[in-house]
């Protein structure tokens, strides 16, 4: 990367690492900035206020082995264009503001490198099936209402923390059912790959519906059967033809697609 | 558009991106509405019967030549392809053969999307691609 490049003013790596007597240090120091390759990064460019089409910006960035894409994105924001709309946070694929289609496929920036691509051209775009907000971010809103409406909370009568009483016990077996459903950081992956998600604008969604399973299989949890009624209709848990893609691009494990199907166990009275 | 991102058909129409399971989900779709035109045609055409023998016999040619050929080759493949992944789905679709919630550790493969499944599906393209010959060496007779 460049001198400088990704840290805010004041935290300036300075150029020179080591003093002169470790010559090792600065050798290599130099090894890996002349080794440093480039790449051509393709930003999308829309602003939905005063655009009528998509434009794309090129730069060409230099990286490293470890250089993720909102790396190199920022390292463009920073140097040749500060108006890129781009949305970020933790950039430790944590807080779920980063996802991108990145050559073609939906990722996070911060958990893609850009050497684990491939390909001397990153062409990076805003999410499919969200909103464009400005660029690279888009909106939320729709995703956050549909996660709310399947009710995502332990719901039942009595309560761990009125006097009193005490925390619901839980054993390993039993927290193995649903952990990996609670791992979701709603980024919105998921949704983004969806095919049903591409042409039905009211479909629940990977997401809500995972996360409808992380409650249900949660023995806490008394609140399945209401549920499983709002999931039960065509722009919801039947909106699914199981194409896995939701699973295939999970940054985080959470296996959307097997949450779905383990549902409609439920619905189809396989499972109790 | 450009605001919605809607990714709308063009995403169906371009399985390649997520893996073999994307492309069988596409192969589903076109051959189920395949079958649905074949369904219809089929229909028709067994509906000259109450037109008498010659009409019958007239529609039956239409399939002796090579464009009847190649249609019947691709139906059989469409049946066999799509009757094969349908019990897949139904069966997966029920909650069965996806593996165990676990909890998750990077490099994170989701187990619905297991060997099990993939296998499946390669076995019955390749059924279909074996129905499809064994159609073609009887309509041609070798
Ligand atoms: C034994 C034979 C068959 C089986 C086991 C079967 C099974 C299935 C299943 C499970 C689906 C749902 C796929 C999904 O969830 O995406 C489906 C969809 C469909 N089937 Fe069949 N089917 C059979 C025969 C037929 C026939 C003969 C026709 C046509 C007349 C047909 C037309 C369709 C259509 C149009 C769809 C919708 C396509 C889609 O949603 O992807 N199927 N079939
Ligand atoms: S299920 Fe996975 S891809 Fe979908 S929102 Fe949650 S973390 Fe992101
Ligand atoms: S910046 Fe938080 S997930 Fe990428």
């Amino acid at each position: 990367m460049t001198k400088g490049g990704l840290l805010p003013k004041g935290f300036e790596r300075p150029t020179v690492l080591a003093s002169p007597s470790d010559s090792g240090v600065q050798e290599k120091y130099e090894e890996v900035k002349s080794s440093s390759k480039t790449i051509v990064l393709r930003i999308s460019k829309f602003n939905p206020e005063k655009d009528q089409r998509t434009t794309f910006l090129e730069f060409t960035v230099p990286y490293q082995r470890w250089t993720t894409v909102l790396d190199a994105i920022l390292e463009v924001k920073n140097n040749y264009d500060h108006s890129i709309g781009v949305r970020y946070s933790c950039r430790q694929a944590t807080c779920g503001s980063c996802g991108m289609i990145i050559n073609g496929k939906p990722k996070l920036a911060c958990f893609t490198k850009i050497s684990e691509l491939d390909s001397d051209v990153v062409t990076v775009e805003p999410m499919n099936n969200f909103p464009v907000i400005r660029d690279l971010a888009v909106g939320f809103e729709r995703m956050i209402s549909t996660h709310k409406r399947i009710k995502p909370y332990i719901i039942r009568e009595d309560s761990e923390i009125s006097s009193g009483t005490k925390e619901f016990l839980q054993t390993p077996e039993d927290v193995e059912k649903y952990i990996q459903f609670a791992s979701c950081i709603k980024c919105g992956l998921c949704n983004s790959a969806c095919p049903t998600m591409a042409t039905d604008s009211t479909f629940i969604g990977p997401q809500g519906l995972a996360q409808a399973y992380r409650y249900i299989a949660d023995n806490r949890d008394q609140g399945k059967d209401e549920r499983l009624k709002i999931i039960d209709e065509r722009h919801g848990i039947w909106g699914c033809h199981f194409a896995g893609s939701c699973s295939q691009v999970c940054p985080k494990g959470v296996d959307p697609a097997m949450g779905i199907q383990m549902l409609r166990g439920y619905l189809l009275g396989y499972r109790k | 558009m450009d605001k919605d991102r809607k990714e709308g058909i063009r995403g169906m129409a371009n399985p390649g991106r997520y893996g073999i399971e994307r492309v069988a989900y596409w192969l589903m779709r076109i051959t189920g509405l395949g079958l649905l035109f074949y369904f219809i045609g089929h229909i028709y055409e067994t509906s000259s019967l109450l037109d008498g023998k010659a009409a019958w016999n007239s529609m039956l040619e239409l399939t002796q030549t090579t464009e009847g050929h190649i249609f019947l080759t691709l139906v059989i493949g469409m049946c066999v392809f799509h009757t094969g992944n349908g019990i897949r789905l139904m069966i997966a679709q029920s909650g069965f053969g996806l593996g165990k919630p676990r909890r998750p550790d990077y490099p994170y493969t989701p187990s619905s999307l297991n060997m099990k499944n993939k296998l499946c599906i390669y076995v019955t393209i390749g059924l279909a691609a074996l129905a499809m010959m064994y159609g073609l060496g009887v309509m041609y007779d070798v």
